[in-house]
Protein backbone atom coordinates (compact mmCIF):
# COMPACT_ATOMS: atom_id res chain seq x y z
CA UNK A 1 0.00 0.00 0.00
CA UNK A 2 2.75 2.40 0.96
CA UNK A 3 4.60 1.74 -2.28
CA UNK A 4 1.43 2.65 -4.21
CA UNK A 5 1.26 5.97 -2.38
CA UNK A 6 4.97 6.50 -3.06
CA UNK A 7 4.48 5.73 -6.72
CA UNK A 8 1.50 8.07 -7.11
CA UNK A 9 3.32 10.89 -5.34
CA UNK A 10 6.52 10.42 -7.37
CA UNK A 11 4.57 10.34 -10.65
CA UNK A 12 2.75 13.52 -9.64
CA UNK A 13 6.12 15.09 -8.74
CA UNK A 14 7.49 14.24 -12.17
CA UNK A 15 4.35 15.57 -13.87
CA UNK A 16 4.59 18.80 -11.89
CA UNK A 17 8.27 19.20 -12.77
CA UNK A 18 7.52 18.70 -16.48
CA UNK A 19 4.65 21.19 -16.23
CA UNK A 20 7.03 23.73 -14.69
CA UNK A 21 9.30 23.28 -17.71
CA UNK A 22 6.43 23.58 -20.15
CA UNK A 23 4.49 26.57 -18.79
CA UNK A 24 5.81 29.99 -19.78
CA UNK A 25 3.64 32.08 -17.47
CA UNK A 26 5.83 32.52 -14.41
CA UNK A 27 2.92 33.02 -11.99
CA UNK A 28 1.73 29.55 -12.99
CA UNK A 29 5.30 28.28 -12.53
CA UNK A 30 5.41 29.66 -8.98
CA UNK A 31 2.08 27.99 -8.19
CA UNK A 32 3.33 24.70 -9.64
CA UNK A 33 6.45 24.96 -7.50
CA UNK A 34 4.12 25.30 -4.52
CA UNK A 35 2.32 22.14 -5.63
CA UNK A 36 5.71 20.45 -6.00
CA UNK A 37 6.54 21.48 -2.45
CA UNK A 38 3.27 20.09 -1.11
CA UNK A 39 3.87 16.79 -2.91
CA UNK A 40 7.39 16.57 -1.45
CA UNK A 41 5.90 17.23 1.97
CA UNK A 42 3.43 14.38 1.44
CA UNK A 43 6.38 12.13 0.54
CA UNK A 44 8.17 13.17 3.74
CA UNK A 45 5.03 12.24 5.71
CA UNK A 46 5.03 8.81 4.06
CA UNK A 47 8.68 8.49 5.11
CA UNK A 48 7.66 9.36 8.72
CA UNK A 49 9.64 12.61 8.62
CA UNK A 50 6.80 14.83 9.82
CA UNK A 51 9.08 17.60 11.10
CA UNK A 52 10.70 17.91 7.68
CA UNK A 53 7.29 17.82 6.00
CA UNK A 54 6.10 20.59 8.28
CA UNK A 55 9.08 22.76 7.37
CA UNK A 56 8.67 22.00 3.68
CA UNK A 57 5.04 23.09 3.72
CA UNK A 58 5.66 26.22 5.78
CA UNK A 59 8.81 27.40 3.98
CA UNK A 60 8.69 25.76 0.56
CA UNK A 61 5.00 26.05 -0.22
CA UNK A 62 4.17 29.05 1.95
CA UNK A 63 6.76 31.77 2.31
CA UNK A 64 8.81 30.91 -0.79
CA UNK A 65 5.70 31.19 -2.97
CA UNK A 66 4.90 34.62 -1.54
CA UNK A 67 8.48 35.81 -2.00
CA UNK A 68 8.58 34.47 -5.57
CA UNK A 69 5.30 36.23 -6.36
CA UNK A 70 6.74 39.42 -4.87
CA UNK A 71 9.73 39.06 -7.16
CA UNK A 72 7.45 38.53 -10.17
CA UNK A 73 5.58 41.73 -9.26
CA UNK A 74 8.93 43.48 -9.72
CA UNK A 75 10.31 41.76 -12.80
CA UNK A 76 7.20 40.72 -14.76
CA UNK A 77 5.55 37.34 -15.21
CA UNK A 78 6.51 36.36 -18.76
CA UNK A 79 9.45 34.11 -19.42
CA UNK A 80 11.64 35.34 -22.26
CA UNK A 81 12.14 32.94 -25.14
CA UNK A 82 15.69 32.14 -26.06
CA UNK A 83 16.75 30.38 -29.21
CA UNK A 84 19.37 28.10 -27.69
CA UNK A 85 19.17 24.41 -28.45
CA UNK A 86 18.21 22.28 -25.42
CA UNK A 87 20.35 19.39 -26.68
CA UNK A 88 23.54 20.04 -24.70
CA UNK A 89 21.75 20.64 -21.35
CA UNK A 90 19.70 17.48 -21.97
CA UNK A 91 22.84 15.41 -22.57
CA UNK A 92 24.50 16.86 -19.43
CA UNK A 93 21.42 16.11 -17.33
CA UNK A 94 21.12 12.56 -18.69
CA UNK A 95 24.83 11.80 -18.13
CA UNK A 96 24.80 13.27 -14.60
CA UNK A 97 21.58 11.46 -13.72
CA UNK A 98 22.96 8.21 -15.12
CA UNK A 99 26.12 8.57 -13.05
CA UNK A 100 24.07 9.24 -9.91
CA UNK A 101 21.89 6.18 -10.54
CA UNK A 102 25.04 4.12 -11.18
CA UNK A 103 26.43 5.45 -7.88
CA UNK A 104 23.41 4.21 -5.96
CA UNK A 105 24.41 0.61 -6.73
CA UNK A 106 27.32 1.01 -4.29
CA UNK A 107 25.04 2.26 -1.51
CA UNK A 108 23.90 -0.14 1.22
CA UNK A 109 20.38 -1.44 0.69
CA UNK A 110 17.80 1.17 1.64
CA UNK A 111 16.15 0.84 5.04
CA UNK A 112 18.32 -1.98 6.43
CA UNK A 113 18.83 -1.55 10.18
CA UNK A 114 22.52 -2.56 10.03
CA UNK A 115 23.44 0.19 7.56
CA UNK A 116 26.36 2.37 8.70
CA UNK A 117 24.11 5.42 9.02
CA UNK A 118 22.01 3.63 11.62
CA UNK A 119 25.04 2.38 13.55
CA UNK A 120 27.05 5.56 14.13
CA UNK A 121 25.39 7.93 16.61
CA UNK A 122 21.73 7.18 15.94
CA UNK A 123 21.42 4.40 18.57
CA UNK A 124 22.71 6.75 21.28
CA UNK A 125 20.35 9.50 20.14
CA UNK A 126 17.38 7.13 20.04
CA UNK A 127 18.21 5.76 23.48
CA UNK A 128 18.52 9.38 24.66
CA UNK A 129 21.80 8.42 26.31
CA UNK A 130 24.90 10.00 24.75
CA UNK A 131 28.12 9.19 26.66
CA UNK A 132 30.13 12.32 27.44
CA UNK A 133 33.64 12.78 26.11
CA UNK A 134 35.33 12.70 29.53
CA UNK A 135 34.93 8.94 29.78
CA UNK A 136 33.87 9.13 33.43
CA UNK A 137 30.61 7.32 32.80
CA UNK A 138 28.61 10.52 32.53
CA UNK A 139 25.99 10.74 29.80
CA UNK A 140 23.81 13.39 28.25
CA UNK A 141 20.12 12.60 28.67
CA UNK A 142 17.45 15.06 27.61
CA UNK A 143 14.13 13.25 28.23
CA UNK A 144 12.03 14.99 25.59
CA UNK A 145 9.43 12.91 23.71
CA UNK A 146 10.16 14.37 20.26
CA UNK A 147 13.58 12.97 19.39
CA UNK A 148 13.88 15.38 16.46
CA UNK A 149 13.76 18.37 18.80
CA UNK A 150 16.32 16.72 21.06
CA UNK A 151 18.72 16.14 18.20
CA UNK A 152 18.19 19.55 16.60
CA UNK A 153 18.37 21.71 19.68
CA UNK A 154 20.67 19.79 22.00
CA UNK A 155 22.78 17.00 20.52
CA UNK A 156 23.27 18.98 17.31
CA UNK A 157 22.96 22.46 18.76
CA UNK A 158 26.03 23.67 16.86
CA UNK A 159 24.41 22.83 13.53
CA UNK A 160 21.19 24.57 14.44
CA UNK A 161 23.09 27.66 15.57
CA UNK A 162 24.82 27.59 12.19
CA UNK A 163 21.49 27.29 10.37
CA UNK A 164 20.04 30.18 12.34
CA UNK A 165 23.10 32.23 11.45
CA UNK A 166 22.64 31.35 7.77
CA UNK A 167 19.03 32.59 7.92
CA UNK A 168 20.30 35.76 9.57
CA UNK A 169 22.99 36.16 6.89
CA UNK A 170 20.29 35.86 4.20
CA UNK A 171 18.44 38.76 5.79
CA UNK A 172 21.60 40.87 5.97
CA UNK A 173 22.30 40.14 2.31
CA UNK A 174 18.82 41.11 1.16
CA UNK A 175 18.79 44.24 3.31
CA UNK A 176 22.15 45.35 1.95
CA UNK A 177 21.12 44.66 -1.65
CA UNK A 178 17.79 46.47 -1.38
CA UNK A 179 19.14 49.35 0.69
CA UNK A 180 21.91 49.95 -1.85
CA UNK A 181 19.65 49.67 -4.90
CA UNK A 182 16.87 51.76 -3.34
CA UNK A 183 19.21 54.57 -2.33
CA UNK A 184 20.72 54.68 -5.83
CA UNK A 185 17.31 54.91 -7.46
CA UNK A 186 16.09 57.59 -5.09
CA UNK A 187 19.11 59.71 -5.85
CA UNK A 188 18.59 59.41 -9.60
CA UNK A 189 14.85 59.88 -9.66
CA UNK A 190 13.65 61.80 -6.64
CA UNK A 191 10.17 62.68 -7.83
CA UNK A 192 9.03 59.30 -9.15
CA UNK A 193 5.36 58.59 -8.49
CA UNK A 194 4.57 55.41 -6.60
CA UNK A 195 3.48 52.74 -9.02
CA UNK A 196 1.49 50.65 -6.55
CA UNK A 197 -0.59 51.99 -3.72
CA UNK A 198 0.95 49.76 -1.08
CA UNK A 199 4.41 50.08 -2.55
CA UNK A 200 5.77 53.48 -1.65
CA UNK A 201 7.80 52.87 1.47
CA UNK A 202 10.31 55.65 1.08
CA UNK A 203 8.55 57.72 -1.56
CA UNK A 204 9.27 61.41 -1.05
CA UNK B 1 -7.21 44.65 -2.30
CA UNK B 2 -8.44 46.87 0.53
CA UNK B 3 -12.06 47.00 -0.64
CA UNK B 4 -12.44 43.21 -0.84
CA UNK B 5 -14.69 42.70 2.14
CA UNK B 6 -14.70 38.88 2.02
CA UNK B 7 -10.91 38.74 2.00
CA UNK B 8 -10.72 41.27 4.80
CA UNK B 9 -13.17 39.44 7.05
CA UNK B 10 -11.61 36.05 6.28
CA UNK B 11 -8.16 37.42 7.05
CA UNK B 12 -9.37 38.98 10.28
CA UNK B 13 -10.79 35.62 11.31
CA UNK B 14 -7.70 33.69 10.24
CA UNK B 15 -4.82 35.80 11.53
CA UNK B 16 -5.33 35.27 15.30
CA UNK B 17 -5.55 31.45 14.97
CA UNK B 18 -2.47 31.51 12.71
CA UNK B 19 -0.45 33.38 15.34
CA UNK B 20 -1.81 31.14 18.10
CA UNK B 21 -0.99 28.03 16.07
CA UNK B 22 2.57 29.32 15.62
CA UNK B 23 2.93 29.57 19.40
CA UNK B 24 1.45 26.08 19.79
CA UNK B 25 3.94 24.70 17.26
CA UNK B 26 6.71 26.49 19.13
CA UNK B 27 5.92 25.30 22.63
CA UNK B 28 4.63 21.87 21.67
CA UNK B 29 7.79 21.13 19.69
CA UNK B 30 9.08 19.05 22.58
CA UNK B 31 6.18 16.62 22.23
CA UNK B 32 5.11 16.69 18.58
CA UNK B 33 6.34 17.84 15.22
CA UNK B 34 7.41 21.45 15.15
CA UNK B 35 9.90 23.84 16.61
CA UNK B 36 11.38 27.25 16.15
CA UNK B 37 11.80 27.16 12.37
CA UNK B 38 8.23 26.16 11.59
CA UNK B 39 6.75 28.39 14.28
CA UNK B 40 8.74 31.39 13.06
CA UNK B 41 7.57 30.88 9.49
CA UNK B 42 3.93 30.46 10.55
CA UNK B 43 4.06 33.55 12.74
CA UNK B 44 5.58 35.47 9.83
CA UNK B 45 2.83 34.11 7.58
CA UNK B 46 0.26 35.74 9.85
CA UNK B 47 1.94 39.13 9.45
CA UNK B 48 2.40 38.62 5.71
CA UNK B 49 -1.29 37.77 5.30
CA UNK B 50 -2.15 40.99 7.13
CA UNK B 51 0.15 42.95 4.83
CA UNK B 52 -1.31 41.32 1.71
CA UNK B 53 -4.91 42.09 2.64
CA UNK B 54 -4.65 45.39 4.48
CA UNK B 55 -1.65 46.89 2.71
CA UNK B 56 2.01 47.24 3.52
CA UNK B 57 1.62 50.60 5.24
CA UNK B 58 -0.76 49.29 7.89
CA UNK B 59 1.31 46.15 8.39
CA UNK B 60 4.38 48.28 8.96
CA UNK B 61 2.43 50.44 11.40
CA UNK B 62 1.53 47.32 13.38
CA UNK B 63 4.86 45.50 12.98
CA UNK B 64 7.58 48.06 12.23
CA UNK B 65 10.25 47.10 9.70
CA UNK B 66 13.05 48.14 12.04
CA UNK B 67 11.65 45.92 14.80
CA UNK B 68 11.55 42.79 12.63
CA UNK B 69 15.08 43.45 11.40
CA UNK B 70 16.17 43.65 15.04
CA UNK B 71 14.29 40.39 15.68
CA UNK B 72 16.37 38.71 13.00
CA UNK B 73 19.50 39.71 14.91
CA UNK B 74 18.14 39.17 18.41
CA UNK B 75 17.32 35.50 17.84
CA UNK B 76 20.89 34.61 16.88
CA UNK B 77 22.09 36.51 19.94
CA UNK B 78 19.68 34.55 22.17
CA UNK B 79 20.89 31.26 20.71
CA UNK B 80 24.58 32.11 20.96
CA UNK B 81 23.96 33.77 24.33
CA UNK B 82 22.67 30.51 25.77
CA UNK B 83 25.88 28.88 24.54
CA UNK B 84 28.04 31.56 26.12
CA UNK B 85 26.02 31.39 29.35
CA UNK B 86 26.73 27.67 29.49
CA UNK B 87 30.44 28.43 29.06
CA UNK B 88 30.36 31.04 31.82
CA UNK B 89 28.75 28.53 34.15
CA UNK B 90 31.54 26.05 33.63
CA UNK B 91 30.31 23.87 30.77
CA UNK B 92 31.09 23.67 27.08
CA UNK B 93 29.54 25.97 24.48
CA UNK B 94 25.82 25.09 24.13
CA UNK B 95 26.11 22.47 26.89
CA UNK B 96 22.78 23.22 28.57
CA UNK B 97 23.31 20.70 31.36
CA UNK B 98 25.10 23.23 33.56
CA UNK B 99 22.47 25.95 33.32
CA UNK B 100 20.42 24.63 36.24
CA UNK B 101 20.98 22.32 39.14
CA UNK B 102 19.19 19.35 37.57
CA UNK B 103 20.85 18.53 34.21
CA UNK B 104 17.70 17.11 32.61
CA UNK B 105 15.65 20.15 33.62
CA UNK B 106 18.47 22.39 32.40
CA UNK B 107 18.38 20.64 29.04
CA UNK B 108 14.68 21.47 28.74
CA UNK B 109 15.28 25.12 29.60
CA UNK B 110 18.21 25.31 27.19
CA UNK B 111 16.20 23.79 24.34
CA UNK B 112 13.28 26.13 25.08
CA UNK B 113 15.59 29.14 24.94
CA UNK B 114 17.42 28.22 21.76
CA UNK B 115 14.13 27.34 20.05
CA UNK B 116 12.92 30.78 21.09
CA UNK B 117 16.02 32.23 19.47
CA UNK B 118 15.30 30.32 16.26
CA UNK B 119 11.66 31.50 16.32
CA UNK B 120 12.62 35.15 16.74
CA UNK B 121 15.28 35.03 14.01
CA UNK B 122 13.17 33.14 11.47
CA UNK B 123 10.14 35.38 12.10
CA UNK B 124 12.24 38.54 11.79
CA UNK B 125 14.02 37.39 8.65
CA UNK B 126 10.89 36.18 6.84
CA UNK B 127 8.97 39.39 7.50
CA UNK B 128 12.02 41.49 6.61
CA UNK B 129 12.39 39.63 3.32
CA UNK B 130 8.70 40.14 2.56
CA UNK B 131 8.85 43.84 3.43
CA UNK B 132 11.94 44.14 1.27
CA UNK B 133 10.31 42.57 -1.79
CA UNK B 134 6.88 44.14 -1.35
CA UNK B 135 8.25 47.57 -0.61
CA UNK B 136 10.02 47.98 -3.92
CA UNK B 137 8.38 49.56 -6.91
CA UNK B 138 8.44 47.82 -10.24
CA UNK B 139 11.38 48.97 -12.30
CA UNK B 140 10.72 50.02 -15.86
Amino acid sequence: MESVVDLVLLVLLAVTALAVLHVRNLVAVVMLMGVYSFLSAALFVVLDAVDVAFTEVAVGAGVSTILALGTLALVGARQKRHGKSPLLPLVIVLVTGGMLVYGTYDLPRWGQPDNPIHQHVAPEYLADHVPLAGGDGGALEVHIPNIVTTVLASYRGYDTLGETTVVFAAMVGVLLLFAGAGAGRRRRDPGAPTGRDEGGEGAP
Amino acid sequence: MRDQIILRIAAKLLIPPILLFALYVQFHGDYGPGGGFQAGVIFAAGVILYALVFGLERAKAAVPAAAVAWCGTLGVLIFAGVGVAAMLMGGNFLDYGVLLHDPSHAQHIGILLVELGVLVTVFGVMVTLFYGFAGRRRSG
